[in-house]
Formats: structure tokens, C-alpha cells, sequence
């Protein structure tokens, strides 16, 4: 049945389930959980934050938006790092039986150990180091090995999934090993590699919270982890909201990427 | 020495205790300039025949001679069209088609590669659909893209694996004319595997039945002694050709030992999205042979012994 409102759907009940966990979290804070601030005073002491988005007042006390570009950046670089040995390595070992099935047992080990448990890690592999920001590096170092291994595993599956048909296409036409490379196999993985990408840029944005927050970095997730040793809840909501949003924005914009590449 | 000879021929697949031999002493010769079909049921080791003709797997036992050399690799000299096409979907018509002939001819000047492309596009009747993927034409127009893409190469001789089985009738009356008319005109030396005795007989110098597998091999060669070319409208009421072809089908039936068939359907799968791309193994200490996920069974399949 079709009426007026059917055609409102999409904005409206969206809505309406937002305005559910708004009044969730309202009665919340007013009953069981007295430390919540409710969404009122929530909105009111992020104002400041979301009002000036790119002020400055000092190294953990900037708007969100400058927060957000900073974590950006750090993920950015850990993630070029991931995609830059996943995918060779992704590569071998969906070609080399042999390197699949030495390695493959310890990247199934390390695939599910948390960042927080790769950062101290990080702190003391690059600890004795002169020259460089040790916490920096540590923090990419934890966000390009947490979030490697969807992009090495879908390029494994894409390498191995390539038509037999192609490599013989290949195979009669006498291409050379780098143009059998780079005219088949690649185009052929190219779309597991953007799922493996895609997946690969979720856990990075996870990593960046536990990252920042155990290296004290300016950024979204070492602003809520000072906010909340500060005692100020109000901007611990504003943060999440942030990351979550942002965490969003990056998904669309890598599965439009994504759907570009699965059309070939 | 035959131009393409294979000599003693056998090839199997699996290990010991669960081994299927596929073929088994196959023995065949092939002069220049000849069109032999060779006609076998499904199954009965076609395509393997036909790989191993190209170079793409090595004999187990046995010889393959190609123009002097013993048992060479796959090379653009045997001109293989694919069964299934095999076109880099990801490519245009004319990037495919260019992708053989730059990797052929390489001491070309680029616009005279160009050209070359062009002209075998053409000879297809495709320069139309140059431009497009292969997900934009149709069955009949892909396998096209994929006889001017091998004859592009310039063949010794050109290997047609199954052409035009996927294919409807309309469509494979056309293509085996074209075929015909590409072959007379440029003296093509061409080996064709087909199910079909009528579709071998219209286009074949000689027509060679495959018994059916396991250790299938190569029965006697029968000479196609009607005119070139061939009008496949009065072809049908010819006496010579109902002669050769009830030889044909004879030896393909009294060769069968017993005939098996495999009734196969296959099931819808529930609409349910996989969560995990990784297969993952059957738990520790699942039954043997217990229940296996709904959307892992694809077929279902009879066999029927006759």
C-alpha cells in the first residue's frame, strides 16, 4: 500500500530511531547512570568543539574537525604502509603454495591479536632508534599490522581465483612473467584486492583510538581518552559520534571505489 | 614427418587407487594445409586431447611432433581457441585482440600492429563493437573475438577446442561458415574437437571418432570426400554425406562400451550472504559426513548405467 508518508521512509524512520536512542539515553542519564550526561548538556559542552571546528587553543584542546584531519593523517600513512607489503605479500603467498603454507599458520595467529597489544610492541622494537618520533612510529607500525591482513588475505584469494583460462591465454601468447603480471594477474585480483582495501581502512580507523589513546597523540581518540581522565564525559559522546561518523563517511567512499573496480 | 603428429599419447589424471586414465595411446598425424575434426562424446577426454595438442600439459606417455620440434611448451604458432572463450573481460575487443598481436609481433611499428588488429577485428565482423567488453556481446560475438584474436597470432595451425558448443543453432551455422570461408582463404592447417558429426563433416577434410573415456583413443580416420566448398542447405540431402556420416556415428555408438550418463540439476541457493569469505573447516569434532551447509550444495546429480 502507498501512501503519502511511504515516500518519507528513508528520512523518516531513520529519524524516529534516532530519536528512540535520544530518549534512551536521556532516561539513562536521569536514572541508573548518574555520571551520562545527558544529550542537552552533552550538546552544550561540545558546542565549542563543533562550533570552531578548526581551533586551536593548545595540543589536546582543538575543534573536532582539526582532531579528525590529525587522525586522518596518521591513518592515512599507516594504511599506505598496509596496502604497501600486504598486497606483495598477498600476492605470494596466493601464488606460492609452498610461502602460503609456511606462512600462513602465523598470519592466521597474528591476524586476530589486538592493537592494543601490538603498540607496546612498537615501543620498544623502534625504542633505541635515533631520529625518529618512537610513539609515531610505534602507532603506524600498529595500525599498518592490524589492518594488513584483509588486504594480504582477499589478494591471496583473488590471486588464487584467477580462471585457469587466462593464465593459459597467457601462457599461449608466451607473455613474459611481468606482463603476465601486470596485463592478467593483477587486472584478474583487482577487485579482492578493493574488498581486501576496504576491509583493510575499517580496522585501521578502529586501530587509531586504542593508538592514540595509549600514545597520548592529538587526535580523536587521545582527545576522548584525555577528556575522560579529565573527568569531562560530555566530550567522550562527541568523540565516538566523530569516529563512528567518519569511520562511515570512509566505507562509502572505498565501496564506490569498490564497485568501480567490480564491474571489469 | 607429418607437420603436427602425436605418437603413443597416454595422460591420466589423480593418484594411484582413485586414477582415471583419460586417454590412452592416441596416434594421430597432420599435414599442412589439412582440416581434421575430431568427433567424441562429452567426457571423453576432448579438451585434454586438445591441451596437450597446444602444449598447455605434457603427455605421460608419448610424443607430440610440431613442425620438427619434439613435445614443445604452448606457443602463439598453435593457435588455441578456448572453449570457453577466455577473454580478459577487463579489455576491450580491439585491446584484446592487440594484446596477441603486440606480444607476436613485436619488430611491428605500432600503427602497422594497429592495422593488423584492425584487419582481424574486421574479418570477424566486429570493428562495430571494437570498443566494446566482452560483458557487452553476446555469446556468439565473444567467440568471435576469440577466432580473431588466435588467427591474429598468425597460427601454423590453428587448435579449435569445442568452438561453438555453447552456442545456438543460428549462430554456430554462421561462425562454422565463417570458419570455412577464413580457412580456405588463408590455407589454414586446423584441428577441430566437436561433439557434433554433422558440424565436422561440413567443415573437415577427414573426420577422426574419439571413443568414449576412460582411456579413450582415436578410431580410424575417415576421409570427407565432398567438394569444398560446402553448401550446408543441399549438404543434407547428399548421399556422400549421409554415407560418412552414418559411418561416423556408427563407430561412435558400436565404440561406446557401456554408456553412462549423469543427470545433474542445479539447486537454488537460499538468498543468504556468506559472512566470511574464508572457507572454514568442518569443526574438530563434527561427525564424518555430517550435514553440510544448505548453500554448499550447488548440484545434485544421477548416474544412469545403461
Amino acid at each position: 500500500m502507498k501512501t503519502p508518508w511511504n515516500r518519507f521512509d528513508f528520512l523518516l524512520l531513520p529519524l524516529l530511531g534516532g530519536a528512540f536512542i535520544l530518549l534512551l539515553w536521556h532516561l539513562s542519564s536521569h536514572s541508573w547512570s548518574g555520571d551520562l550526561p545527558d544529550p542537552a548538556k552533552t550538546w552544550h559542552e561540545s558546542k565549542p568543539y563543533v562550533l570552531e571546528p578548526w581551533a586551536k587553543r593548545g595540543e589536546l584542546d582543538q575543534g573536532i574537525l582539526r582532531f579528525t584531519f590529525l587522525s586522518l593523517i596518521l591513518v592515512a600513512k599507516g594504511y599506505a604502509i598496509a596496502l604497501i607489503l600486504g598486497t606483495p605479500i598477498g600476492f605470494f603467498l596466493g601464488l606460492s603454495p609452498t610461502f602460503n603454507k609456511a606462512f600462513d599458520p602465523i598470519i592466521q595467529i597474528l591476524r586476530p591479536v589486538s592493537p592494543l597489544a601490538w603498540l607496546p610492541l612498537g615501543m620498544v622494537l623502534f625504542a633505541k632508534i635515533k631520529g625518529i618520533n618512537v610513539t609515531e612510529v610505534a602507532a603506524l607500525f600498529t595500525i599498518a599490522l592490524c589492518s594488513m591482513w584483509p588486504t594480504v588475505l582477499n589478494t591471496a584469494v583473488g590471486v588464487r581465483a584467477i580462471p585457469t583460462d587466462y593464465l593459459n591465454v597467457a601462457r599461449v601468447l608466451k607473455l613474459s612473467r611481468w606482463k603476465t603480471l601486470t596485463k592478467v594477474m593483477i587486472p584478474a585480483t583487482l577487485p579482492y584486492m578493493f574488498t581486501g582495501f576496504r576491509l583493510s581502512l575499517g580496522i585501521a580507523w578502529l586501530v587509531i583510538v586504542a593508538a592514540e589513546m595509549l600514545t597520548g597523540r592529538p587526535g580523536v581518540g587521545g582527545f576522548l581518552w584525555q577528556q575522560y581522565n579529565a573527568l569531562v564525559y560530555e566530550q567522550i559522546i562527541l568523540c565516538i559520534l566523530t569516529i563512528g561518523g567518519v569511520g562511515f563517511i570512509l566505507d562509502r567512499l572505498m565501496s564506490v571505489i569498490e564497485r568501480r573496480f567490480k564491474t571489469i | 614427418m607429418a607437420f603436427l603428429q602425436l605418437q603413443g599419447v597416454s595422460m591420466g589424471y589423480g593418484v594411484p587407487g582413485g586414477r582415471t586414465e583419460v586417454l590412452a595411446d592416441i596416434d594421430l598425424e597432420i599435414e599442412q594445409g589439412e582440416f581434421v575434426a575430431i568427433v567424441g562424446y562429452s567426457g571423453s577426454g576432448k579438451t585434454t586431447l586438445m591441451s596437450i595438442l597446444a602444449g598447455l600439459i605434457r603427455p605421460e606417455k608419448g610424443r607430440v611432433i610440431f613442425d620438427g620440434q619434439d613435445t614443445p611448451g604452448p606457443g602463439p604458432d598453435r593457435g588455441l581457441v578456448f572453449q570457453n572463450y577466455s577473454l580478459l573481460p577487463w579489455l576491450t575487443v580491439h585491446e584484446n585482440v592487440s594484446l596477441a598481436v603486440d606480444q607476436v609481433f613485436p619488430q611491428l611499428s605500432e600503427s602497422e600492429r594497429k592495422s593488423h588488429t584492425d584487419r582481424f577485428v574486421q574479418m570477424v565482423n566486429l570493428t562495430p563493437a571494437r570498443d566494446k567488453r566482452p560483458s557487452e556481446l553476446s555469446g556468439g560475438m565473444r567467440q568471435r573475438v576469440s577466432v580473431a584474436r588466435t588467427l591474429s597470432m598468425q597460427p601454423k595451425v590453428l587448435l579449435l577446442d569445442e568452438p561453438l558448443g555453447a552456442l545456438d543453432a543460428l549462430t554456430r551455422a554462421t561462425l562454422q561458415d565463417e570458419i570455412s570461408r577464413i580457412r580456405l582463404a588463408e590455407k589454414q592447417t586446423v584441428v577441430l574437437i566437436t561433439n557434433d558429426p554433422d558440424e565436422a563433416i561440413l567443415l573437415a577434410d577427414r573426420v577422426i571418432p574419439l571413443t568414449a573415456g576412460p582411456r579413450a583413443t582415436l578410431g580410424p580416420s575417415i576421409p570427407v570426400t565432398l567438394s569444398q566448398p560446402r553448401d550446408r542447405r543441399t549438404l543434407l540431402g547428399n548421399y556422400d554425406f549421409k554415407q560418412i556420416r552414418h559411418e561416423v556415428i556408427q563407430y561412435l555408438l558400436k565404440a561406446r562400451p557401456r554408456h553412462r550418463t549423469t543427470l545433474s540439476r542445479s539447486l537454488v541457493l537460499p538468498d543468504v550472504e556468506p559472512e566470511d569469505i574464508t572457507h572454514r573447516p568442518p569443526p574438530l569434532f563434527a561427525k564424518p559426513g555430517s550435514a553440510r551447509r544448505k548453500s554448499e550444495m550447488k548440484t545434485e546429480s544421477v548416474e544412469v548405467t545403461l
